[in-house]
């Protein structure tokens, strides 16, 4: 990337140019988003999707029921390995949310302007993760209506949380980060939801939007105050990018569980975490992109960007992964030797070599520019990625557990029906969230991209 | 076109302004109701089969606690006196009084009589009297003055927070042993110089480990 600020290749020059297409006005920008919100009609397509993935989340909703009726002997999960598919899942949907704070925090304070036309949509993704990575541990603790004991309240039983229980700094962790990505997307979306208000026809839909807009009228007080509370809230955020991951990759390496006890974890999840929301980035944008029509605000420059972020990123998590080896046989510890010697030759080898394929291997066609801009080698790169993450967080969760210190306290894990159908459950209730999104919300940051069209004065910032 | 009347502003201030006063109240209601005596049952005199007087035996006749809950000492359970307790005396005196008549009916049938519990610890509690009683901890300290109490009731909650009063500081509660069945005993004025003393006589420790209770 650092090749941008050379203009004489010509290739580098066509990548810095365009963030927006050309010959757009403030209207055409306004007119184009909003539209998919107020004028247009709901396509087909987005009918059908959201008609499976509202089923799906049915299934989810049946799977929680029978959980909460007959408890969690429905799942894989036993002695030796505790913990399955419910902090795989957790692991994988809350690292999935981290690239929309990246985008919308550090890259905002790095005033990175191509960030403007995938921010919300990412900020989006990131709440819709983090709301079923937060299903995970309530329905992992067995009585989930006694989940409030996690919070420290005056309760009759006399105590508080644990404070020196990782779990616990998880409760913190994770709903800071729900509620500041939420302020943060709600902030985001106030003057938009203004201009929805404004062009709706429906008084009903003008009073909904209204509502939502909290009496927005654009005055000059209103944006002075309104970016203050944007930079703020960045500011906020920026950490959150870093500690959220951080302390989860704390639930394991406290633990002294030969494959979780090292000190390479937080850096090794954070830079997984934004890898596989990256990768979910991608994976999203480059169907909605082309479906509505959207290739002047979404261009190749951001899909470029995007693809050379998930090299860098991919390259971090590979690092990982050899420092993990070497640390093993470094370490002189036969156990944690006996840890990677398993990973790699024990009854889950199928899995960690598919990781490395998926997650080291592949992605290195990322170097290519022409595999960056070619959309459908990406998307399926993106998939690949997505793929190898959720793998990663197996290894590590079930790989490490099933075999630990003592021989004979060994076993395997297999998870259940129940635990496959509450994971697609989970991935329909994302998808359909966000369908739900595209349709009522403008899934562009409209007057962000206004301040792309290039003025007439020379180029506008606000 | 307006789509809000200027009232709007008022009311939106007005519902952020009072949200935090609404979840505050709600907070303080919760916290209220679950340490009142309608969840605790402090207090509340509960109905029995036969309207026992601790009262009237203790103050009045002078019976020892252990006569009736002769496990005090040495079980978990206090025990509960059978009929035949009861009859020894009542054969003779009361003995045609109709109040007393669920007596002589479990005393002829064999059937015990079915005393509402009023001390009713969770099933995932542990709880043992003898280690209490020959550590120094009073009956009157957990069950208040049962020798002035016509009816049975709780004088302390029997919540966790209750529990861990004592066994975060037990010096505060500590009494000598043979205080113990003692109910006019009242702490010294130096009740913590003696609680200490006695907390190092009785090895009196770790009581707050989860698994003291929750085995």
């Amino acid at each position: 990337m650092a090749k941008e600020g050379q203009s004489g290749n010509p290739a580098v020059a066509e990548v810095e140019a365009p963030v927006i297409g050309p010959g757009h006005t403030y209207a055409s920008v306004t007119d184009k988003i909003s539209s998919i919100v107020l004028t247009r009609k709901t396509p087909r397509a987005w009918w059908i999707g959201f008609t499976i993935t509202f089923l799906l989340t049915m299934l989810l909703l049946y799977s929680i029921g029978n959980l909460l009726v007959r408890g969690v002997g429905l799942w894989g999960v036993n002695v030796p390995v505790g913990w399955g598919f419910d902090i795989i899942n957790f692991v994988w949907w809350i690292g999935i949310g981290h690239a929309g704070t990246l985008i919308s925090a550090i890259l905002l304070l790095l005033r990175q302007e191509w960030r403007t036309s995938i921010n919300r949509f990412a900020e989006a993704m990131t709440l819709f993760a983090v709301a079923n990575a937060a299903l995970y541990p309530l329905m992992h603790m067995g009585r989930p209506w006694l989940a409030y004991w996690l919070l420290p309240y005056p309760n009759t039983m006399g105590t508080w949380p644990q404070p020196r229980s990782p779990l616990v700094w998880d409760v913190f962790a994770v709903s800071t980060y729900a509620l500041v990505s939420f302020l943060f997307w709600f902030i985001g979306l106030i003057p938009d939801l203004a201009t929805l208000r404004d062009r709706a026809k429906n008084r009903f839909v003008k009073i909904v939007y209204g509502i939502l807009a909290m009496g927005w009228r654009g005055s000059a007080i209103h944006w002075q105050r309104y970016e203050t509370a944007y930079l703020l809230l960045a500011g906020l955020a920026t950490p959150l990018v870093v500690s959220v991951h951080t302390v989860v990759s704390f639930d394991f390496s406290i633990g002294i569980i030969p494959g979780w006890h090292a000190t390479i974890f937080p850096p090794y999840f954070v830079a997984g975490a934004i890898y596989a929301g990256f990768a979910m980035v991608l994976t999203l944008t480059i169907p909605i992109r082309s479906y509505y029509g959207l290739e002047d605000f979404i261009t190749m420059r951001h899909v470029d960007n995007m693809g050379k972020i998930l090299l860098a990123t991919g390259l971090i998590v590979a690092y990982g992964y050899m420092m993990e080896t070497f640390m093993a046989w470094y370490s002189g510890s036969k156990y944690e030797q006996y840890m990677i010697l398993n990973r790699m030759q024990g009854p889950y080898k199928t899995l960690y070599w598919a990781l490395i394929v998926c997650n080291v291997v592949v992605p290195q066609l990322l170097w290519s520019q022409r595999v960056r801009r070619n959309l459908i080698a990406l998307w399926i790169i993106s998939l690949v990625v997505g793929v190898g993450m959720w793998l990663e967080r197996f290894i590590i969760v079930v790989v490490s557990l099933h075999r630990d210190f003592l021989p004979s306290a060994w076993g395997m894990y297999r998870p259940t029906a129940w635990d496959w159908s509450t994971y697609i459950g989970t991935l329909g209730f994302f998808l359909a969230l966000l369908f739900l999104f595209i349709r009522f919300l403008p899934m562009i940051s409209i007057f962000e991209m206004r301040t792309l069209v290039p003025h007439p004065a020379g180029k506008a910032r606000h | 076109m307006q789509i809000f009347h200027p009232s709007t502003n008022t009311i939106a201030k007005v519902s952020i302004y009072g949200a935090v006063f609404f979840v505050a109240g709600l907070l303080w209601t919760g916290n209220e109701i679950q340490r009142s005596s309608y969840v605790t049952g402090v207090g509340v005199a509960r109905p029995q089969p036969v309207p026992f007087s601790h009262k009237h035996h203790v103050s009045g006749m002078g019976i020892d606690c252990r006569y009736c809950h002769t496990t005090v000492e040495t079980a978990a359970f206090a025990g509960m006196p059978p009929t035949e307790t009861c009859m020894s005396c009542h054969s003779q005196i009361w003995a045609e009084s109709p109040m007393l008549e669920p007596v002589r009916a479990s005393f002829r049938t064999d059937q015990s009589i079915q005393w509402t519990r009023v001390h009713d610890l969770p099933e995932f509690v542990y709880f043992d009297h003898s280690i209490h009683v020959n550590k120094g901890i009073g009956c009157d300290t957990c069950h208040g003055r049962v020798d002035q109490m016509p009816l049975m009731w709780n004088v302390k909650t029997l919540q966790m927070e209750w529990c861990l009063e004592c066994h975060r500081e037990p010096e505060r509660f500590v009494r000598p042993r043979e205080e113990v069945f003692n109910m006019n005993w009242r702490p010294p004025v130096d009740q913590l110089t003696l609680g200490r003393e006695l907390v190092r006589k009785y090895q009196i420790r770790k009581l707050t480990d989860c698994s003291i209770c929750h085995r």
